[in-house]
């Protein structure tokens, strides 16, 4: 690796600011899934968002960092003695040759171990243990999540070698939630009430589009931010590439969500267009710093055609993934990152050039994450299972997990 | 001495009071307690949509409107919500209901006033 010589002073403020962008989203995710709720766990489903930043926070600092993106055992895990703690890495060394300061590098990265097992929360909403979920979320940042950004991100990981593109996460951080997610349900069961066929309606949609917001919002650090991989200044062309293609993904799907509810039951809802827009921004996700902006719109157009159909076959299928993490996050993080190998023209020309190489390593990607983080997640989640269990008593079930765990109500508007 | 509760459509509330102000003012002054409560009669419910699904929800939101009058003016109550609370036309199923119970006592917690001229 070449070592730049000097800071520059453009691409480090706008990681600085990317990074901080990225950490917004959480709470952005905890507002997004909060609404989704019912009243009586709107708390413990914000806290699995929020606790995310106190838990991956520390083990990043501690050895996440390491073992993502330190020296390469094999394209396997990474692993160097002075980042154990951080504690052998000056403020003063820069990222590679990115003329930005590693720590830097080391937040922004950080931001995303920090939301990714978080995505994963959506579906064991009102039903899993807390104590199992704080454990399951630092296991799988550990054993799944650092590895697979290894393999991805680290120019040594032997997916990033094999050529497959995934420029913000889609394989790292939307599949690997995604399938991670719907195993995690499977594990759980549904929801004891949900099983019983009582209707279940959010406590709060203002919360949801709150969120959504800011979830888009905090996904231009996400995925123009990411820009540092691949050019330097990391404040450059690819860093606006990866922003338009951002705001024309998430702005076609959102319309296209709206589109396909209008004919599906005749109205256009708030939340159908906050899952579109959700939805666009996953798909664009693997491909920002790859396509055009026009093949930006017909992705995140595809992104909710799919998404819708995916969310409607849950019902048929009988699982309970309560805030649709696998319909949205993995089934918008496949398509994604497949059709990245079709429309990409930057480093590599797709398969609408007429050469399919990249479309296979992509569908290769996507492969490896499913089985990986699928078989993880379930080894980790048979483990837990048996020690801690996963599910909460059918009484804290009923009374609400917010009483029940935290000792505390989300609402009382009516005290003065 | 009557407490009438009264059940009607959140959108009818409007049009209630203004009904009720005219019978009402001249002597028995007006006044109201409104809450909002969920339930259902033959009504079943109200279809919600979450992410393309269909959701009913068992129960709807209504409006409740609690009042007490003198003797005199019971009739002219249930007069005055049931004109102004049922739908156009012959009215429609969730258009609500009238409840009338006996008051036994009425006290201003100001005055201490009792009876008819409490209320």
């Amino acid at each position: 690796m070449n070592e730049a010589a000097t800071i520059d002073s453009g691409s480090t403020a706008w990681m600085l600011a990317s990074s901080a962008m990225v950490l917004l989203m959480v709470p952005g995710l905890a507002l997004f899934y909060g609404g989704m709720v019912r009243r009586k766990n709107v708390l413990t489903t914000m806290m699995m968002s929020f606790v995310a930043m106190a838990i991956i926070g520390v083990q990043w600092v501690l050895i996440g960092y390491g073992l993502a993106f330190g020296q390469s055992l094999g394209g396997w895990l990474g692993w160097s003695s002075e980042l154990w703690g951080l504690a052998g890495l000056p403020h003063t060394r820069l990222y590679a040759d990115k003329a930005i300061p590693e720590l830097v590098f080391v937040m922004f990265q950080g931001k995303f171990a920090i939301i990714t097992p978080a995505l994963i929360s959506g579906a064991v909403a009102e039903r899993m243990k807390f104590r199992s979920y704080v454990i399951f979320i630092l296991l799988w940042a550990t054993f799944i999540y650092c590895p697979l950004a290894h393999w991805v991100w680290a120019s040594e990981g032997w997916l990033c070698k094999l050529g497959v593109l995934d420029f913000a996460g889609g394989t790292v951080v939307h599949i690997a939630a995604g399938i991670s997610a719907l195993v995690l349900a499977l594990l759980l069961g549904p929801r004891r009430d949900v099983q019983r066929g009582q209707p279940v309606l959010p406590n709060n949609l203002v919360l949801t589009l709150t969120g959504a917001g800011l979830l888009w919002f905090g996904w231009f650090g996400f995925n123009a931010g990411s820009a540092v991989a691949v050019e330097h200044p990391v404040a450059g062309g690819v860093a606006g590439l990866a922003f338009t293609t951002t705001q024309s993904a998430a702005a076609a799907a959102g319309l296209m969500w709206m589109l396909v509810e209008r004919w599906h039951h005749g109205k256009m809802t708030s939340l159908g267009l906050a899952s579109g827009i959700v939805a666009g921004l996953v798909a664009v996700t693997p491909a920002a710093g790859h396509i055009h902006p026009w093949a930006a719109l017909v992705l995140g157009a595809l992104a909710s055609l799919v998404c819708y159909w995916a969310v409607q076959l849950k019902s048929k299928l009988g699982y309970d993934d309560s805030l649709d993490a696998f319909g949205v996050h993995g089934v918008g993080g496949i398509l994604g990152a497949l059709l990245t190998g079709v429309f990409c023209f930057t480093p590599v020309a797709g398969a609408l050039s007429g050469d399919f190489t990249q479309l296979g390593k992509q569908a290769i990607g996507v492969l490896v994450a499913l089985v990986f983080a699928g078989l993880g997640t379930l080894v980790l989640g048979l483990l837990l299972k048996w020690t801690v269990g996963l599910r909460t008593t059918e009484a804290a079930e009923r009374e609400g997990l917010d009483l029940h765990v935290h000792g505390e109500r989300g609402y009382h508007f009516d005290q003065t | 001495m009557k407490m009438i509760i009264a059940i009607i459509r959140p959108e009818r509330l409007e049009a209630v009071e203004e009904a009720l102000r005219a019978v009402l003012d001249e002597a028995d002054h007006y006044r109201l307690t409104v809450d909002t409560v969920e339930g259902h009669g033959r009504q079943e419910g109200e279809v919600e949509l979450f992410r393309g699904q269909k959701v009913r929800n068992p129960r709807v939101q209504k409006t409740r409107i609690s009042i007490g009058v003198n003797d005199a003016y019971v009739e002219k109550t249930i007069g005055a919500i049931v004109k102004a609370a049922r739908s156009e036309g012959a009215g429609q199923v969730g258009d609500g209901k009238i409840f009338v119970t006996p008051l036994e006592e009425v006290v201003r917690i100001r005055t201490g006033e009792r009876g008819s001229q409490a209320i």
